[in-house]
């Protein structure tokens, strides 16, 4: 239901005006009204108050990497059911990848995709264009016509770019559109089959490694093409400490680079495969406590700017196979908040600079008018009770999928009310 | 101590007192294989199947002999002859042999892992024949059990594995055990057949005269043919110049080192004929110790189950029932 909204007592942080305070929040019109000490009465007649005592009162999550599988593989996960784990999560906003089928490589499954999203009136989905036709690393894709359709970046996500002269020409020709570049780094022919992080784990179990050199040699590889070519870089799922090494010093050179990180690399090492779990099976693979302990540090100094989940629901049947027949990656828009919070807490980053990396960052990046709360900003707003104790039970999400290795887990912290353009879209069960 | 595990999926984590009793049932059964006539009912009534994802012709037969040996009836199922063929999935296929109440399922696959994703699914002993690069146990424990006939002893040896570790089940399996019971471990190989992380479980050596000096046992491993060509090492021709075991190396061990392999033999790759079938030479016994060991895993697995079965059953009898039952569980455990 649209129309004034009031969210009283509540905890503000936000990070893009540098505000963390208990404030009360006015919502009219789909916009944020004010932000306010103490709000009169005069003005929130007739509003819907939401308690927000004792929560915080954040700019809507946004998470800029996600598989929404439809068109194509809606026995995964569709646009709906998708939709409905973020919101569920805490997350207003969505940018899913192009690995659909068909491809989205064309402003036909670009405005498919709006026209779900639309229907399903949940979270905002950005749909992100591929770079090459069906993503074959060969020619670009026509991503001019889905820049008009709506894009708002490019990748071969999960389809490692080996063509270095494409990539090249991906960097130089998206500078015209102002569109980042993401890529998904790794040397294939360095990881060749490998299923896991190479390293006394894999040499235990006897499965093939994917030695974080793979990583490391391609995001060298394109930082030393955008210092010449333009465009922006936008590297997902950092799971390497060299890999953040070089990013660090791509940005002390003032390259338009930016990374995200997931938080399975975050929070799970190598160990977590265990013997022959499959919901421990991603590309990149999990790494090692060090790599953790790296990836935890550049998102502490800013060199790795956004949390993104890599949302990547599977059919049961598809991760209920041998290991090295697993498909690879896991969901995480319903657990992906408390991991942050978990996070922050455990490495002692500032919370503000954790809902940055998941609101203002990510909206940068994409080029988004989205997460603040300033007045007159679009009423996009997540209320999370940081105290709230649950445990990981993928039987309850709301997405198709159930790949997570987070089962079982206890966690702390929930959205309890989810709020898209003035309108509540999600309010927890007992809230 | 004895074992207790339901299934036998690899020796990482096997404690010494578990490895002995192994041995030691293994010890016990090597008897039969010499009477005329080579059967007990053990296992009668009991059934084992076999499943074999991969093409072996010694560790197969070598479980088939021991199950028949102990009277299991033993049903034995290939790839190419199953409906794995026809796109059935691997934990289908078992689910439906789970089905049909086997006492054990034997399993040879070539992805690792492919026995504890069974084992952890089904409620039937597993037992691993060997899965991709990862373990083979039954192989491991033959070996010890030739390795102490020899010598009388597993602690404080040198044993040197050469060949390709990386891939190989029957090294990890080796290693994982011979750690266990306080033997020193050597590697030797190319280091593309090698990793950094192996010197957590011995020493590791690219020159197979260092490699094998003064060592007590040598245990070669096979070379995968088709490793030619993915750039491990460029000819067959050039690593056997490096890695083949020739009488001149062997003259640099113990004088009483003992010569294995787990078979088949790439004569002149990574074994010299005359080392292969010369006095140092132990693969024979490997071979005919391979019945006792799977005869012993069998029985452990089978007889494990059967005890748990008797003891549920027990739960819900009268006393003068369990007062019955008694004296055959106490026969069994004496």
């Amino acid at each position: 239901m649209s129309g004034h909204l009031f969210i009283r007592g509540g905890t503000v942080i936000d990070p893009a005006s540098g505000m963390q305070a208990r404030r009360d929040v006015l919502v009219r019109d789909e916009r944020v009204a004010a932000v306010s000490e103490a709000i009169g009465d005069e003005s929130v007649r007739g509003a819907t108050v939401i308690d927000a005592e004792n929560c915080l009162v954040l700019p809507g999550l946004i998470d800029m990497h996600v598989h929404l599988r439809e068109p194509g593989y809606e026995y995964k996960e569709t646009i709906e059911t998708g939709t409905r784990a973020a919101v569920a999560g805490g997350f207003t906003t969505v940018a899913c990848m192009a690995n659909t089928n068909p491809v989205n490589d064309s402003a036909a499954v670009t405005e498919y995709i709006h026209e779900r999203a639309q229907a399903a009136r949940l979270a905002r989905v950005y749909p992100i264009g591929a770079v090459s036709k069906d993503l074959k690393g060969q020619e670009l894709a026509e991503i001019g016509e889905m820049h008009r359709a709506g894009i708002v970046a490019v990748s071969d996500d999960g389809m490692p770019i080996m063509n270095g002269d494409l990539m090249r020409h991906a960097l130089e020709y998206t500078a015209m559109f102002g569109l980042p570049v993401i890529v998904h780094e790794e040397d294939r022919s360095i990881a060749a089959d490998g299923v896991m992080n190479e390293g006394a784990q894999s040499l235990r179990l006897g499965l093939k490694g994917v030695p974080a050199a793979a990583e490391e040699a391609m995001t060298a590889r394109d930082l030393a093409l955008l210092a010449r070519t333009g465009g922006r870089l936008h590297i997902a799922h950092v799971s390497t400490a060299g890999a953040v090494e070089l990013i660090r010093a791509a940005k002390g050179r003032r390259l338009p680079v930016t990374a995200e990180v997931t938080p399975h690399h975050f929070t799970l090492t190598e160990a977590a495969v265990g013997a022959y779990n499959t919901h421990a099976k991603m590309h990149p693979p999990l790494r090692t406590a060090h790599d953790v302990e790296a990836v935890r540090r550049a998102l502490a100094d800013g060199t790795i700017d956004a949390i993104a989940s890599d949302h990547a629901p599977h059919h049961r049947d598809e991760k209920e196979v041998e290991f090295d027949r697993a498909l690879n990656g896991v969901v995480g828009l319903e657990t992906t908040l408390a991991l942050a919070l978990r996070m922050a807490g455990e490495a002692k980053i500032p919370l503000d600079a954790i809902i940055a990396a998941m609101t203002v960052n990510p909206a940068r990046i994409l080029g988004l008018p989205l997460g603040t709360l300033a007045p007159g900003a679009t009423a996009d707003i997540t209320v999370v009770d940081p105290r709230r104790r649950w445990t990981v039970q993928a039987s309850r999400f709301r997405s198709k999928g159930r790949n997570t290795p987070f089962e079982g887990m206890e966690l702390q912290g929930q959205a309890i009310v989810t709020i898209v353009g003035g309108r509540v879209v999600w309010r927890a069960e007992d809230a | 101590m004895p074992f207790t595990h339901r299934h036998m999926l690899g020796l990482e984590g096997i404690s010494r007192e578990e490895l002995f009793y192994l041995l030691d049932t293994a010890k016990s059964f090597k008897e039969i294989s010499e009477r005329n006539i080579k059967k007990v009912p053990t296992l009668q009534g009991k059934t084992v199947v076999a499943l074999f994802y991969e093409a072996s012709t010694r560790t197969r037969t070598s479980f088939e002999i021991a199950a028949k040996r102990m009277s299991a009836d033993f049903v034995s199922l290939s790839s190419s002859t199953s409906s794995v063929t026809k796109g059935e999935t691997l934990l289908d296929t078992a689910r439906n042999l789970a089905a049909m109440r086997p006492d054990a399922i034997v399993i040879r696959h070539f992805v690792s892992g492919a026995p504890h994703f069974l084992a952890a699914r089904l409620e039937c002993p597993i037992i691993n024949a060997g899965d991709g690069a990862h373990e083979h146990p039954t192989q491991a424990i033959l070996d010890l059990l030739t390795i102490r006939e020899r010598k009388g002893r597993l602690s404080g040896l040198t044993v040197a594995i050469i060949g390709d570790i990386l891939h190989s089940r029957v090294a990890r399996s080796n290693v994982f055990a011979l750690n266990a019971l306080g033997a020193s471990v050597r590697f030797v190989g190319p280091p593309t057949l090698l990793a950094p992380e192996l010197r957590a479980w011995g020493d590791v050596t690219h020159d197979l005269h260092e490699g094998v000096r003064d060592a007590d046992v040598i245990m070669m491993l096979r070379i995968q043919l088709e490793r030619q060509g993915k750039n491990f090492f460029p000819t067959v021709d050039e690593y056997s110049r490096y890695f083949c075991l020739t009488e001149r190396a062997v003259a640099l061990a113990k004088p009483d080192v003992i010569i294995m392999h787990p078979g088949p033999l790439n004569r002149g790759v990574e074994i010299a004929s005359d080392v292969a079938d010369g006095p140092y030479s132990v693969i024979m016994d490997q071979v005919t110790n391979g019945i006792a060991v799977r005869m012993a895993v069998l029985y452990l697995l089978i007889n494990r189950s059967r005890e748990a079965e008797l003891e549920t059953e027990t739960h819900a009898q009268t006393a003068a029932e369990v007062e019955a039952a008694t004296p055959r569980l106490r026969r069994r455990a004496g």
